[in-house]
């Protein structure tokens, strides 16, 4: 079932009749030659690229609750690919090309909107650190203009320039930057999946790994035992738990940060401003709504919900740069479980164990990066060499001393 | 009577009072959070491992979801170090001792 505009005049005239399930829901076959653990963003793109990038078949994808329920779902959906490191910079990019074809690649509204993100600046130092990245940024293919202050004020003249403590004085822009519609994006890449066979399999939880001589025979799950050639673990969020169950232990602690979704109101907010010194960032979704985050709540959690006193520190960063919001009533907040890595990059790497594959730690910054984690998993999967934009994030860098530390807040998770 | 049991059970969790030993309740706030217990282990750095030991004592933990041993620094109290047990699922405190206590009879333990 292809969408397109005549589709949808067709069925509107037929009192949309005629719409059938975006994915089969099959039940599990005794034997895959891959299976993904997580039917997350992550995973479901990895299942994608496999099937239709790397011509690979007999694939299944295994969730434990409904697909898109994780992090997917839980995230404030902001896509970009301002990154400093050598590690990171190309990588995120091919991330950001991905999503700028990715409604027409999937033929799925997926609300991908490159509005811009800025991030301000408020002194000589963080406009210098600024100006370096954008020169990184252009060397890895990105693009990126600092803004003055005057600049900022023509664009965004709300918000609160003369701070005591962070006065603006410019900003850092990437203009391809922007956000997508994150549960179309899970809903994208499981019904173009399910349309090249991948077997999408919900409500089965990896209870355990089958591994005999050290190599992966495959998984058992709460629907029986599924045998498999290869098996990639995308459960961010969960990756420690589930790979305690292959007897690894990851450079990895899970923390909650939190998110906030306000009433409706007019277009007020053009991009995504991020307020670094505040602790503080915000865009406003298509329906209205101004959608904000913060840090992460700063100790181990699987709560999948906050605390209060980070809601009041991310509401006093609201209120330092964007007074104006203040009166603005909050409808939603939640939290999601972090995979918060020792250097604050991810992991896409094989395991000590053959045939087994971990995609994980990737802090606070997973769902920017679904395009290119997935054709990234896919790769690796699939020709068992990692792909060219994804070569340093080795599981073994921490021993090696190749850390990617890209806030420079070295081996502490909750600094990332 | 069971609803009253309920909010205060959902206020110790959502406000995460820490028993401290010498000071009693104490809000969370006032402390700043390290990580798992077992950094008081410190491997010995003439030991012919320490490199891998060192790795696992920097980079891995165990992570996991239900009581967890953590440290917590009361930055904005006494500067004391506590060893905490929180449930990572629900964020209840189980229970709080000075870390230096635990330390000391870890320390008679292995002699």
């Amino acid at each position: 079932m292809r969408f397109s505009g005549f589709r949808v005049l067709s069925e509107a005239l037929k009192g949309h009749s005629g719409w059938k399930p975006l994915w089969r829901n099959p039940d599990p076959q005794p034997f895959y030659d891959y299976v993904i653990v997580g039917g997350g963003g992550h995973g479901l793109a990895t299942a994608y690229y496999l099937a239709k990038t790397f011509r690979q078949s007999r694939i299944a994808v295994l969730e434990k609750g409904w697909l898109g329920s994780g992090n997917v779902g839980r995230n404030t959906t902001v896509i970009r690919s301002n990154y400093l490191l050598p590690g990171n910079g190309p990588f995120y990019e091919f991330s950001l090309k991905l999503w700028e074809g990715l409604e027409q690649e999937l033929n799925f509204n997926s609300m991908v909107s490159q509005r811009g993100v800025i991030y301000l600046f408020h002194s000589d130092w963080q406009r210098d650190a600024y100006r370096r990245r954008a020169n990184s940024m252009a060397l890895a293919g990105a693009d990126a203009r600092l803004l003055s202050r005057e600049d900022l004020k023509a664009m965004l003249p709300f918000l609160n320039y003369d701070n005591a403590r962070f006065p603006i004085h410019g900003g850092f822009m990437q203009p391809r930057a922007g956000t997508a519609r994150h549960d179309a994006v899970a809903w994208g890449y499981a019904r173009g999946a399910d349309m090249y066979g991948v077997d999408l399999i919900q409500n089965c939880e990896v209870t355990g790994f089958r591994i005999v001589d050290g190599k992966i025979r495959g998984v058992e799950t709460s629907r029986g035992f599924i045998g498999a050639s290869k098996v990639g673990v995308a459960v961010a969020g969960s990756s420690s738990r589930v790979m305690a169950m292959a007897g690894m232990r990851l450079p990895i602690e899970s923390h909650v940060l939190q998110a906030f979704v306000t009433e409706g109101l007019k277009p007020i907010i053009p991009g995504v401003i991020m307020f670094g010194a505040g602790h503080f960032y915000i865009s406003q979704s298509d329906k209205g709504g101004l959608v904000f985050c913060g840090e992460v709540d700063g100790y181990n959690s699987y709560a999948q919900r906050g605390n209060l006193p980070m809601v009041e520190d991310v509401c006093e960063g609201a209120m330092a740069v964007m007074p104006m919001i203040g009166r603005v009533r909050l409808l939603r907040q939640w939290g999601g479980v972090m995979d918060m890595s020792m250097d604050g990059s991810p992991i896409i790497d094989r395991t000590g164990i053959e045939g087994l594959y971990f995609n994980g730690g990737w802090c606070v910054g997973g769902f920017k990066a679904t395009p290119a984690s997935g054709h990234a998993f896919a790769h690796l999967l699939a020709t068992d060499t990692p792909h060219e934009t994804a070569r340093a994030y080795r599981l073994d860098r921490f021993a090696r001393g190749y850390l990617i530390d890209e806030s420079g807040a070295g081996a502490q998770p909750n600094l990332q | 009577m069971k609803a009253a049991l309920v909010r205060s059970r959902i206020y110790s969790e959502v406000k995460m009072l820490i028993p401290h030993p010498v000071l009693g309740l104490r809000d969370a706030t006032e402390f700043i959070y390290l990580g798992a217990a077992r950094l008081i282990d410190r491997p010995d750095p003439s030991a012919p491992d320490a490199e891998a030991a060192f790795c696992d004592y920097v980079y891995l933990r165990d992570n996991p979801a239900g009581a967890h041993r953590e440290l917590w620094f009361h930055e904005h109290g006494d500067h004391s170090w506590l060893v905490v047990t929180r449930d990572t699922i629900t964020h209840e405190i189980l229970g709080a001792e000075l870390a230096q206590d635990v330390a000391l009879a870890r320390k008679r333990s292995v002699k």
